[in-house]
């Protein structure tokens, strides 16, 4: 007989299992599914995750897709470990685009070094502004930093639209939706010739590095753990909640712009309307994926990223759908959730009684 | 014997030599890159049915269905021209810069972009479609059938296509009956059931009783025989999701250009142009007309059609003002591609002004 136990603790082992257990999971959960759609199981699974990263231009591609994953969840993690529900990233990352794109548009006749670095820290100011709404509406108004946040990704993708449809469209667009090419000065540099990966990797692998030392060396990463595990006891200790609300809210927006600016002035060179396939929102995966560590999200983003381009080898190779890409990053989601079971509660084996 | 071998070897490399330039000739392979889902029933479902054409044709298809026009777009073009696809269609205005920046990488592939102007490189060709004929036939029937006088319109984003459908719609109507108003509600949006809906119902909550639309999706058809006012259907015939409703629909016909275009890729006579193509060429297509049209008025859409088709009747012929009464163009004029291209101000009788 099976008993099922509720742990004394969490099972730390398992806290960091699962996320594997979830991608094991995945993969024969899809291989059943491509079966069903009549499609040869481990062919499709080869043209999904091996496929697209099979030589040295693939590989790159991978990395140019994780770097906004890592990067958002990275800054969100700061908010989701200290229980702060930042749903907005696609928001931040929209309005930290808008305006760093603002500041490259100012200088798009110009060249110099010194219109890079403003570009960029236009793009995370940018994203913070924008995160410190739901973060200042909830410390001093009590609001719901989820919807606040949620529903100003909205408004941050009209706000998009007016300036590339008025105001800033090319003046040498025929009015259609798209602002000018932005000057070479405010690119990104490119690491290899050939290959669309820039230097916005060096921004989130330092994210990844400074994250780190926050969560685990300094005093504002012990009270965000503490303020995860228990508000009350937070404010027992004498925590200043507020602050350091406003201050995660403040990294994540960061975080986010800084990956729209990543787009913008890496591989898209412009500002559009669409400057992000709702990395935001699938960066909420991967940081739980991740496990909110560090290390755990550098893998989950690789791994989430691998989906998008595997669908679309998938459908050029195989002629498979490309929305189960889609289904994919919602399985992940899906078995992680339900593996989590596993976190607080085991299975006992009991002998019958003879 | 020596000779014989010889000579039978060179006869089987030159017999190999021609059947491999006739395998090659023959084997072009057309890739698609579509914006939505090929079951979006309006813009993408359509190019898929152009697509099917080609196949019919004989000739090998793949495509990419819901790529975004984000960074993604320029991935999915190189992955398409590396993987032996001689001609690639891209079917969205947003992949333009992308498709010219992978065409300068891959000379020997053809591009050929769908609603854009940049032709960067000699491998990239551009195409569209005079849609704003198929309006003014529905602008036509909208004048004559409305009862209320006022038309209502469901827009998509303020560009140049947009506002002359609007207008040589409008300019249709009018002719047909001078007291209509076209009220225009901007869906910013290319596909989206939900807001589609939502703006052909607060057009009928102020009273117009036809409705046309410039967004992709069944949604306001639906809503319209709901409602029990008349629409149109955009992009295919739509009238079996509101056969009440939907007096006729436009119909985006690629088929024909993309054999074409492919066939010339097979045949080595592909060249570079922007082609713009009406009712004439069979590019866009009025659906059967729907029983509830009178007999009259059915015979003057009819003629309507085989004039546009001929050329003997132009969408924008003068004298055409704009809202402000000011002349956009003379008597006897008519507007000319250019003039089209970039038209941004809408004529006289558009309610409303163009957001900013």
């Amino acid at each position: 007989m099976i008993k099922i136990v509720k742990r004394d603790q969490p099972s730390k082992a398992i806290f960091f299992f699962t996320p594997v257990l979830a991608i094991f999971l995945t993969l024969i959960a899809g291989g059943i599914i491509f079966y069903i759609l009549g499609f040869k199981p481990f062919e499709a699974l080869k043209f999904f995750f091996i496929v697209p990263i099979a030589d040295k231009y693939g590989f790159s591609e991978l990395l140019l897709k994780a770097t906004p994953l890592c990067l958002i969840a990275i800054g969100l993690s700061f908010c989701f470990k200290s229980n702060n529900w930042n749903i907005g990233a696609e928001g931040q990352l929209t309005f930290g685009a808008i305006v760093s794109g603002g500041v490259a548009l100012l200088f798009y006749d110009q060249e110099g070094f010194y219109i890079l670095p403003m570009v960029i820290l236009a793009g995370a100011i940018g994203g913070m502004i924008y995160a410190s709404i739901p973060a200042i509406l909830k410390t001093y108004f009590n609001t719901n930093e989820i919807l606040v946040s949620l529903m100003l990704v909205y408004v941050s993708k009209l706000i998009l639209d007016y300036l590339v449809v008025g105001p800033w469209s090319n003046p040498e667009g025929f009015n259609f939706p798209e602002t000018r090419q932005f000057s070479d000065s405010a690119r990104l540099p490119l690491l290899f010739e050939g290959l669309r990966i820039h230097a916005g990797i060096f921004l989130a692998l330092a994210a990844v590095v400074i994250s780190w030392f926050v969560f685990y060396k300094t005093y504002l990463g012990f009270q965000m753990k503490v303020s995860g595990f228990s508000l009350k006891t937070a404010k027992y200790a004498g925590y200043k909640g507020k602050k350091m609300i406003i201050l995660v809210f403040l990294i994540s927006g960061a975080c986010a712009g800084l990956a729209g600016v990543g787009e913008i002035t890496g591989p898209i060179g412009q500002l559009h309307r669409e400057v992000s396939p709702d990395y935001g929102f699938t960066a909420i995966i991967v940081a739980f994926l991740g496990r909110l560590h560090p290390v755990g999200i550098i893998f989950a983003s690789l791994v989430v990223a691998i989906t998008y381009l595997g669908a679309e080898t998938a459908q050029i190779f195989m002629q498979i759908p490309k929305y189960t890409g889609q289904v994919f990053q919602g399985m992940i989601l899906f078995f992680l959730l339900a593996s989590d079971y596993l976190l607080f509660f085991k299975f006992k084996f009991i002998g019958t009684k003879k | 014997m020596h000779k014989f071998l010889i000579r039978s070897f060179v006869s089987s490399l030159v017999l190999l030599f021609t059947l491999t330039v006739a395998a090659v000739a023959k084997d072009v392979k057309a890739a698609f890159v579509y914006i939505g889902p090929t079951g979006d029933h309006g813009w993408t479902y359509q190019h898929d049915v152009g697509r099917k054409a080609v196949e019919a044709a004989g000739f090998k298809t793949t495509y990419v269905e819901g790529v975004p026009e984000s960074a993604d777009a320029e991935r999915v073009l190189r992955q398409l021209a590396n993987s032996g696809h001689d001609i690639i269609f891209t079917t969205s205005f947003g992949y333009m810069n992308p498709t010219n920046k992978v065409a300068k990488e891959f000379p020997n592939v053809k591009f050929e972009h769908a609603t854009g102007y940049k032709r960067e490189h000699p491998n990239v060709a551009t195409y569209a479609a005079r849609f704003y004929e198929g309006r003014t036939i529905l602008g036509t029937i909208a004048g004559t059938m409305t009862k209320s006088n006022v038309i209502g319109y469901v827009a998509s984003f303020p560009i140049p296509e947009v506002i002359r459908g609007i207008n040589s719609f409008t300019l249709a109507a009018q002719k047909v009956n001078p007291n209509i108003k076209t009220k225009i509600v901007w869906a910013f949006t290319w596909y989206d059931p939900g807001k589609e809906a939502e703006a052909a119902k607060a057009l009928i909550d102020q009273g117009a009783d036809v409705i046309a639309q410039h967004t992709d999706s069944t949604a306001i058809v639906q809503m319209a025989e709901k409602a029990g006012v008349y629409a149109f259907g955009q992009a295919s015939d739509m009238d079996k999701f509101a056969p009440k409703a939907v007096l006729t629909s436009v119909e985006n016909n690629w088929g024909p250009y993309y054999v074409d275009r492919v066939k010339a890729v097979a045949n080595g006579t592909w060249n570079q142009k922007d082609t713009w193509h009406g009712i004439g060429d069979g590019m866009v297509v009025i659906s059967g007309l729907d029983s509830q049209i009178p007999g009259d008025l059915q015979a003057k859409v009819k003629k309507l059609q085989a004039d546009l088709a001929s050329g003997k009747v132009h969408s924008f012929t003068g004298p055409i003002y704009d809202q402000k009464g000011n002349l956009m163009v003379a008597e006897g004029k008519t507007a000319d591609d250019g003039m089209l291209a970039g038209m941004m101000t809408y004529v006289k009788g558009v309610e409303g002004d163009i957001p900013k």
